[in-house]
């Protein structure tokens, strides 16, 4: 036993003596396997693995070793993280660069670093589980193979576009080559993740490996080691000439490749390509077209000039105010899937959803989705019997698509009590109503509610407009009371609005949070009042969109107004979309609530329109005509609208007058949300405004608008718009003390 | 003093617990599918292994209480195979036949059920069996094409007959093939199999060398005449089948040759270390004690406790033994060491090293089945010695008779008290029995 417990601690302290020795690297581990390298990649710092200077260095160094070691003949690259490979370059390290040249040599040494990986005299295989994306992907399609596990966290992509930048270490150059121009460009442009499976149809990895289950590790840390294995056989295969380094291709492929090889065809692929890119982003986004650029510099100029259009074009995107407002949403993005209200007492582990529509509904399968038990009750069996169709409807989508088995959609459905009575109320964690919009309605439903469900159960309301207050006077227990504002489609918008009022406890508002979170989605949490923070910034904005209308600007050049300006959906279309009596619904509310400052367009031109059934999509005619997937201006909105109409004001009336005329009323409003504390914070302001209600995502939300555009020259055209239409312009003062002081801003300055 | 120098072990025998004996069994030979009963239907296999073990025992035809057979992929033509083989084995028309299904275990559920029948009072003397026949699955019309044919029946004018079948398109002629694959997951049982070798890293060699101890042990067996449940089939128009034809010890070399079958290019699992597509058909005489011996029989042994267990069919497809053999040990009061006699269906060699490995694994014990530690891997010295479902074949409904019978067998050949059958079955589910030899 002695002998035994002496020798144990022997080999501890040999292997703690061995940490010492390799201390200094921190990033990567090299250990020799005889004639195989496995390099192994762990940022000790963070959940993920990103290209970070000091990971690059480590990288370096270890390469060198590798390459002047005679006994190593291949290598194995693999990161000792579940879930992640690479999952980018550090968008910190980009951030902190003062100028274009800067970011410009950081492109170069990455791009020097994976030409060196790709020149390797010893074959390196990365073994790829987990995420692989933006410089993750670079540095993996550099080395000479490429083996990935089919676990449904390995992706690969290219993420960089939705950050306003482009693969800046050899990806726009070595991409097209390896998976072709249009897989490449599709890469590139949309930035979207391609799931394994796919990855090696396209040839963007050579082989695939099974994740494994239980044995005599953890699943995920055996199938990390299985992994290795498979890509230690294939390293040893390049060597041994028994593994082809070319991709088998099938005669279909084989045509492709030699169709693309006319530079005819080419062109025609740039210039759809560019014409598709200049449709989608208006011209708004730059680093769409720089990629195009990119790629075509190095198709038709040669890799040298590729890889100078590469990083001088990195460099210079890098810098330019979309790709920092969309750095800026990427990290708000992330502060709002933390819950900074602490981890509440009770988990949800049954929720109730009252009102099977739409939006019930839409409650309803994001919750399934999370294994949490879902009561859907509605009143009527046939509004019932809608919305459980729309959940398995939105579950059987994703089988279709494959996203899931039709196993895991039944297993899934299985979470989902469809009823129209209280059962199992008693049971309830928290409430979820999404009945009418109307406070008598609401009052109902709170007080049948509170007869049935546990004393710690949190009431929550699905409103729009109302004030959780008021709803919550009706309450027994106002501290459980909360508002929970989703956005339609429920399965889609990744916004949620959470309200609470000055009785609301902190507990409630975690759970609620928390809840939110779970569901997948993006979370603010403001102030009660009229419209809360979205549906207050939308409601002065449709108010001017209907006096722009009034003024004899129809729908369509209203909506390429509003979409010229980066808005995904046109004004009209958005109007038409949230249904048109919803729109007058809360136009009416708002209007008592704030005044003669949300006025503008003519309520009662909405109300006539609802009078005449045209509520919008859902009726099939609103502002347009919605037949067979075809929309078209409604035909009989023109007389209505002429009985509204309105003179415009010449000097006031410009296109870009108009496109300000709209989004300097949303703006306003939302500053003056941060001004009376409905808000919280304006990274919370610009993530409900551009995932919410679609805010242009390259101006970076409302307050980055403010912060780049100049408080002062918004507060200029206010003023002039003030001269013509009075206070509905009036800048809050919280706009009017920045525009007094161009050093204050909502955001932190990045370089 | 004579016990304190050889203990002797104790019954298994449960005050309140009626004692129910396996008095025979006899299986067909097992035949890979496609050669020489290519031409039979499921019934007919099913009706020899009937007529053997009436032949075996001498049992009266009317005596039997009830009859029940296992079988995985249906003859549609003959759901209920059970009672079509009966009927065509002579038994009485008076005995009622059903069948069972619980993929690779079916026979183990026909004999389970048949012991909770006489445990319950209701019978005293009841036919438990299993069959699978693989040279003939049956293979179906598209969906739209059944959905086509069955309007046709409806339609009711010419017009309407003519029309429908012009809707028929080439993409309804393609046919419906029934895999071995799991209906829940979509992935096929050689799949899994590579991957849980994988998982716990059961090495392609491991497997070889398995596979070919599982046929060496299998052709000594049948060599030295100790495949005596085996009884002869005069298969009409070919000549008498006397042996099962599937076993072939091959050597390391050969087997190193073939390829990945299910996992390519770089899995372990191939045709030489994974069971066959398999024909045959197999029965048991279950009655209590008190019935066999008032009718003067000798059992063969005791059928004691039994578990049937399941658990994820994605990653623990086949874990079945691992689950139930510390289970059912627990119910019978035994330890891995106190078990003479280890018969465990071999499905692949990768699924039988891994389930190996498993139950000899503190941390899967407490990480996945909730226990405090491992209940040991059975030594491979008694561990199959006949040969396994990898050589012998594997009818899924079948081999659990096979294996109850083989450990009645062995345990008076070999001297031993008790025995212990596992297997697992598709779905993600596994079975295990204690068997005590009958007293001498």
């Amino acid at each position: 036993k002695m002998v035994t417990r002496a020798v144990a601690a022997l080999s501890r302290f040999t292997i703690r003596a061995r940490c010492i020795l390799f201390a200094a690297r921190s990033h990567v581990n090299c250990e020799i396997k005889g004639d195989v390298a496995v390099i192994r990649i762990s940022d000790p710092n963070s959940k993920v693995n990103t290209l970070s200077l000091q990971m690059q260095k480590e990288m370096t160094e270890v390469m060198d070793e590798v390459w002047g070691n005679s006994a190593i003949k291949c290598v194995v690259m693999i990161s000792s993280k579940p879930g992640c490979f690479i999952a980018g370059a550090d968008i910190n390290m980009i951030q902190a660069c003062k100028s274009t040249e800067e970011v410009t040599r950081l492109s170069q040494e990455g791009q020097k670093i994976f030409e060196k990986i790709e020149k390797s005299p010893k074959p390196i295989v990365a073994a790829i589980n987990g995420s692989c994306l933006g410089g993750g992907l670079e540095f993996a399609i550099a080395c000479q193979y490429r083996v990935a596990t089919k676990s449904k966290t390995t992706v690969l992509g290219t993420p960089e576009v939705m950050l306003g930048l482009l693969p800046g270490a050899g990806g726009t150059q070595r991409l097209p080559k390896m998976i072709g121009l249009p897989n490449a460009f599709d890469m590139m442009l949309t930035g979207r993740n391609i799931r394994a499976d796919k990855a090696k149809k396209m040839g963007l990895v050579h082989q695939l490996v099974d994740t494994l289950g239980p044995g005599l590790k953890s699943p995920e840390e055996r199938t990390i080691e299985y992994l290795e294995e498979v890509a230690i056989d294939c390293a040893r295969g390049i060597v041994n000439k028994k593994l082809a380094l070319t991709k088998e291709m099938n005669m279909m492929q084989k045509i492709q490749d030699h169709v693309m090889s006319y530079s005819f065809v080419q062109n025609r692929i740039y210039s759809t390509v560019e014409k598709k890119v200049l449709k989608q982003t208006k011209g708004l986004y730059p680093a769409p077209m720089k990629i195009i650029e990119c790629v075509k510099a190095g198709m038709e100029q040669g890799p040298d000039a590729g890889y100078l259009a590469e990083s001088q074009n990195f460099g210079k995107l890098a810098m330019t105010p979309e790709s920092k407002a969309l750095v800026g949403l990427y990290h708000g993005q992330v502060a709002c899937k933390k819950n900074r209200f602490g981890v509440p007492e009770k988990e949800v582990k049954t929720l109730a959803i009252l009102g099977a529509g739409l939006i019930g509904a839409g409650i309803a399968q994001v919750t399934v989705e999370k294994s949490i038990n879902t009561i859907l009750k509605d009143i009527t069996e046939e509004a019932l019997n809608q919305g459980q169709h729309q959940v398995y409807k939105g579950l059987n989508d994703k089988t279709k698509k494959k996203s899931i088995t039709s196993f895991e959609r039944d297993s899934i459905l299985s979470n989902l009590t469809g009823q129209l009575d209280y059962s199992g109320f008693e049971k309830a964690d928290m409430v979820i109503e999404a009945v009418f919009e109307d406070l008598a309605i609401k009052h109902k439903v709170l007080k049948e509610v509170e007869a049935v469900i546990p004393p710690n159960c949190v009431f929550a309301s699905n409103t729009a407009a109302l004030a959780i207050k008021d709803i919550a006077a009706a309450s027994k227990r106002p501290e459980k009371v909360v508002g929970m504002h989703y956005f339609s489609p429920v399965d889609k918008m990744q916004l949620l609005e959470i309200i609470t009022t000055d009785k609301t406890s902190k507990d409630t508002t975690a759970s609620a949070v928390a809840l939110g979170l779970k569901q997948g989605k993006v979370v603010i949490v403001v102030g009660d009042g009229p419209g809360f923070y979205t549906t207050r910034c939308l409601a002065p904005m449709l108010a001017e969109a209907v006096r722009v209308l009034q003024e004899g600007v129809d729908p369509k050049k209203l909506d390429s107004l509003t979409t010229g300006f980066g808005f995904p959906v046109g004004a009209a279309t958005l109007a038409d979309k949230l249904g048109i009596d919803v729109a007058a619904h809360m136009a009416e509310n708002l209007g008592k609530a704030f005044g003669s400052r949300f006025g503008g367009g003519n309520l009662e031109l909405l109300k006539t329109m609802v009078a005449k059934g045209f509520k919008g999509r859902k009726s099939g005619k609103g502002f347009y005509v919605y037949q067979s997937g075809l929309k078209d201006i409604n035909p009989e909105l023109k007389e209505i609208v002429e009985s509204y109409n309105m003179m415009p004001t010449p000097a006031v009336s410009s296109d870009s007058d108009v496109q300000y005329r709209l989004i300097s009323r949303f703006v306003n409003e939302a500053v003056l949300c941060l001004q009376e504390g409905i808000l919280t914070n304006p990274v919370e302001g610009d993530i409900g405004a551009v995932f919410g209600l679609g805010f242009p995502p390259f101006l970076g939300g409302p307050f980055r608008f403010v912060d780049n555009f100049g408080a002062d020259k918004l507060v200029e055209k206010m003023k002039t718009f003030e001269e013509v239409f009075g206070n509905q312009f009036t800048p809050c003062q919280l706009l009017l003390d920045h525009a007094k002081d161009p050093s204050r801003k909502f955001h932190r300055l990045i370089h | 003093r004579a016990e304190w120098a050889w203990p002797v072990k104790k019954t298994l025998s449960k005050t309140g617990v009626k004692n129910i004996v396996l008095v025979d069994g006899v299986r067909t030979p097992f035949l890979q599918s496609g050669t020489t009963y290519a031409d039979l239907m499921p019934h007919d296999l099913a009706r020899t292994a009937l007529q053997g073990l009436l032949n075996r025992t001498g049992i009266p035809k009317d005596a039997v209480d009830y009859i029940i057979y296992g079988t995985v992929i249906q003859e549609v033509k003959t759901s209920n195979v059970a009672r079509e083989a009966a009927l065509g084995a002579g038994f009485s028309d008076r005995i009622p036949a059903h069948t069972v299904t619980m993929a690779c275990i079916s026979s183990n559920q026909a004999m389970t059920t048949a012991v909770g029948m006489i445990a319950a009072g209701q019978c005293d003397a009841v036919v438990a069996g299993g069959v699978e026949f693989m040279s003939d699955v049956p293979i179906r019309h598209s969906r739209k094409m059944r959905k086509t044919m069955l309007s046709l029946n409806k339609a009711k004018t010419l017009g309407a007959r003519l029309a429908l079948l012009g809707s028929i398109r080439p993409a309804h002629l393609a046919p419906e093939l029934p895999a071995v694959a799991e209906f829940s997951t979509e992935e096929t049982m050689g799949h899994s199999a590579d991957r849980l070798a994988a998982a716990f890293g059961v090495s392609r060699r491991e497997q070889d060398e398995y596979a070919l101890r599982s046929h060496s042990l299998a052709k000594r067996a049948q060599d030295e005449g100790l495949l005596s449940d085996v009884v002869g089939f005069k298969v009409p128009g070919k000549d008498i089948v006397s042996k099962d034809n599937g076993i072939r010890p091959s050597s390391m070399e050969q087997m190193a040759k073939l390829k990945p079958a299910f996992v390519k290019p770089h899995g372990t699992v191939t045709a030489a270390n994974s069971s066959y597509l398999t024909d045959g058909a197999s029965a048991v005489l279950i009655m209590s004690e008190e019935k066999a011996l008032a009718l003067g029989y000798k059992p063969k042994a005791y059928l004691r406790d039994f578990v049937y267990v399941s658990q994820d069919p994605k990653d623990q497809l086949l874990l079945g033994p691992s689950y139930a053999t510390p289970k059912v040990l627990e119910r019978s009061g035994l330890k891995l060491a106190d078990i003479d006699v280890f018969e465990f269906h071999e499905a692949f060699a990768g699924q039988i090293l891994s389930n190996l490995k498993a139950m000899d694994s503190d941390w899967f014990a407490k990480t996945y089945m909730g226990r405090t530690s491992k209940v040991g891997s059975p030594p491979l010295d008694k561990f199959n010695l006949w040969g396994g479902s990898l050589s012998l074949g594997h009818p899924f409904g079948a081999t659990g008779c096979r294996l109850v019978t083989t450990v009645a067998h062995r345990l008076k050949k070999e001297g031993g008290q008790y025995g212990l059958v596992a297997a697992c079955a598709a779905g993600g589910q596994g079975h295990a029995m204690v068997i005590e030899a009958y007293p001498q």
